[in-house]
């Protein structure tokens, strides 16, 4: 089984909602990364979700954009990014890690050279943000074979034939746009996504994440309440922005924003159990 | 086995492209987030529908000739040809269209479905500001509202363009993201495109991003090579023997090559901005030095370094200054049935002047790399052979750019 799977299985057996906070990798400088990251785990991060630095993240908002930029003014490329993971690992066996990027750096390097360097390196999982599944036959059969998960990026406007596609080729989980936007705007409508988790689940076995527009601990709290996972980009990435001209404040500060979440999550949790 | 159109059983099949999923090969497809997969489909099925309406079609036809003012001429130039001592250059005049270059072409077509799709805002990229002053003159006559997304590099640049799409009622946003230009302006589309799916229609300027764009973009480009083809019949009773046009996103070349795909005898030249020279890396050519990967939505040729992060173009003409190109064109390139060259800024500047002064036509700075090659081509032809050239745009635009590169203030 995956680690992707193990660690879901866990969770559910635990009565856990999963949180994977995502950072970009190099941002705002390659040292700070591998450090934040386990800092991130000890904060109650289940699955990390590393970006890959891309020159036009097309459906990112600002913070994200920016936080590419910082990582790009040190050249952080997708090789950089892996043997970041390939670090990590060392000290950490257990935390899946999924990789979230953009097509082009994967097309330059090769499916299959990717997909080698990959497992190697110890990644779970990739999202592509601009692979949808009509193109991505290729890059699944490649990482497939090396036992890593695709996961699939779900919208409010995916009909059940294209998440059930979504659902029969990749793996991990079904990653949840909560609205019709980019990363880190202010629309999430927590009734709205619900009903649509709701919907999707009907067309999946995968655990389903909820991600875009998580800002805060009460809205982390609300999500937690019925997807498998919950995601947090901005909101992390826009504190990392704040300490980016104090480096070294990044990977002791930054993780309080997974910590008030996790927290905030698990009291829920244990209301709703107790109920 | 040769038909009764002169075509080629076996070339017959360059002209049908692309496949349902929208590739050229392993070029095109639809390279986007999950969100916007719904909406580009919806877009494929009505146009699919319109396109083979009648009443879509005679609105259309009627615009064009109306409103756009075609069909084009095709100009015969003598006085340059005899200058240059070869083939006969004959110009596509698409600079005298409303506004003043192809772009309006697909603007009118693609304006006509929003408005049959029921959306009420449009948005578009703009570089040169040529594809944006034509969404917002196609808006202002549809009354719709209009967002234009421009670089914050290339506002500067084009002033007056930015000046003129206000006049015309439409909103331009300065992008100041990434190398703030042309390609930053269509990430910024894009992502308003996201964010407003229902009621917003997306008016790409060329024929590149996710399926349906290209093969849309290309279909009412396609009125350029429609009219050339029997203008040349008519006026010199065959067909020519090499067609040439500047390639930026590649929409005006893909115009006027696509209804002559077929016809084998005659060559295709598409001509990209060399910039300060191929080996100097400051050009605008991913045909010619670039190589394949992914960007804004499709698979095709770029400008990428070793990691794979997009790089900065440079081109005299703001036109031409895009790091991706068109996926037809791609696809073409690699099995060879056209033929893809660059001209530099200075070739480019050279024709500009020897054209306005020998014909009295003060071509756009992009159409100028098409007729840079056309000089070079035309003296190593016979007299009684034939060249046409794309003159895609007007040059008034860029008289600043000239005077500047030529120490004098206008």
């Amino acid at each position: 089984m995956s680690r992707l799977a193990t660690c879901f299985d866990a969770l559910r057996g635990r009565g856990r909602t999963a949180l994977i906070p995502y950072v970009t990798a190099g941002d705002p400088q390659p040292g700070v990364t591998v450090p934040l990251m386990h800092a991130l785990v000890e904060a109650g991060a289940d699955v990390l979700e590393l970006g890959v630095p891309f020159s036009d993240p097309m459906a990112d908002g600002p913070t994200i954009q920016a936080a590419c930029e910082r990582a790009l003014r040190h050249h952080t490329g997708l090789g950089d990014v892996l043997a970041m993971v390939r670090e990590f690992r060392s000290d950490n066996s257990y935390t899946p890690v999924v990789l979230m990027g953009y097509s082009n750096p994967i097309e330059v390097m090769g499916y299959e050279d990717f997909a080698v360097a990959a497992a190697h390196a110890g990644v779970d999982g990739v999202l592509t943000v601009d692979l949808p599944p009509e193109e991505g036959a290729d890059l699944v059969a490649a990482l497939n074979s090396r036992e890593i998960d695709t996961i699939f990026l779900a919208a409010p406007t995916s009909d059940a034939g294209r998440i059930q596609r979504m659902s029969a080729g990749g793996g991990g989980f079904l990653y949840y746009v909560s609205f019709k936007g980019v990363t880190g705007a202010d629309r999430l409508d927590v009734g709205a996504v619900r009903d649509q988790v709701a919907r999707i689940r009907a067309h999946t076995d995968l655990p389903v994440g909820v991600g875009f527009g998580i800002r805060d601990a009460q809205i982390a709290a609300q999500i937690a309440a019925f997807a498998d996972a919950v995601i947090v980009g901005s909101a992390l990435v826009n504190r990392i922005a704040e300490l980016a001209e104090q480096p070294q404040r990044i990977v002791a500060e930054a993780p309080q924003v997974i910590a008030q979440m996790r927290a905030a999550m698990d009291a829920d949790g244990t209301v709703a159990a107790a109920n | 086995m040769v038909t009764q159109t002169g075509q080629t059983a076996e070339s017959a099949r360059f002209s049908e492209m692309p496949d349902a999923g929208g590739h050229f090969g392993i070029y095109g497809g639809r390279f986007v987030a999950e969100t916007l997969m719904g909406p580009l489909e919806e877009l494929r099925l009505a146009y699919e529908r319109y396109v083979g309406d009648a009443d879509f079609q005679a609105e259309l036809d009627r615009d064009l000739a109306q409103f756009v003012g075609r069909p084009s001429p095709l100009y015969h130039a003598e006085r340059w040809s005899r200058e240059l001592g070869g083939a006969q250059i004959y110009l596509k005049r698409e600079d005298l269209n409303h506004t003043g270059a192809h772009k309006v072409n697909n603007t009118v077509g693609q304006a006509m479905l929003a408005k049959r799709m029921g959306k009420r805002r449009i948005i578009a990229e703009t570089g040169a500001g040529q594809h944006g002053v034509a969404s917002a003159t196609v808006a202002a006559r549809y009354g719709m509202e209009c967002v234009v997304y421009m670089g914050a590099e290339d506002i500067q640049r084009q002033a007056i363009n930015v000046y003129r799409m206000r006049l015309l009622g439409a909103k331009v946003v300065a992008v100041e993201s990434g190398s703030r230009t042309l390609k930053d302006a269509l990430n910024e589309a894009m992502r308003d495109w996201v964010s407003n799916v229902d009621d917003t229609f997306y008016i790409i300027g060329t024929v590149a991003g996710p399926h349906p764009y290209p093969a849309m973009v290309r279909d009412f480009q396609a009125v350029i090579g429609r009219e050339a083809r029997s203008q040349i019949l008519a006026q010199a009773g065959r067909l020519p023997d090499a067609l040439i046009a500047c390639v930026g996103g590649g929409s005006n070349a893909i115009g006027l090559f696509h209804p002559f795909l077929d016809d084998a005898q005659v060559a295709l030249y598409g001509v990209e901005g060399g910039g300060k020279g191929l080996d100097s890396g400051q050009h605008a050519a991913p045909l010619c030095a670039g190589r394949p990967g992914v960007l804004h939505g499709n698979r095709t040729y770029l400008m990428e370094d070793a990691d794979g992060q997009i790089i900065e173009t440079h081109s005299v003409s703001a036109g031409l200054d895009y790091p991706g190109v068109g996926p037809e064109h791609a696809w073409l390139k690699d099995i060879g049935r056209a033929s893809y060259v660059a001209a530099s800024d200075s070739e480019a500047l050279e024709a500009f002047h020897e054209l306005t002064r020998t014909e009295g036509i003060m071509p756009a700075l992009e159409s100028s790399h098409a007729l840079a090659h056309a000089r070079r081509l035309a003296p190593t032809l016979d007299k009684d052979r034939i060249l046409i050239v794309n003159l895609s745009g007007r040059g008034d635009k860029d008289i600043h750019t000239v005077a500047a590169l030529e120490g004098i203030k206008v």
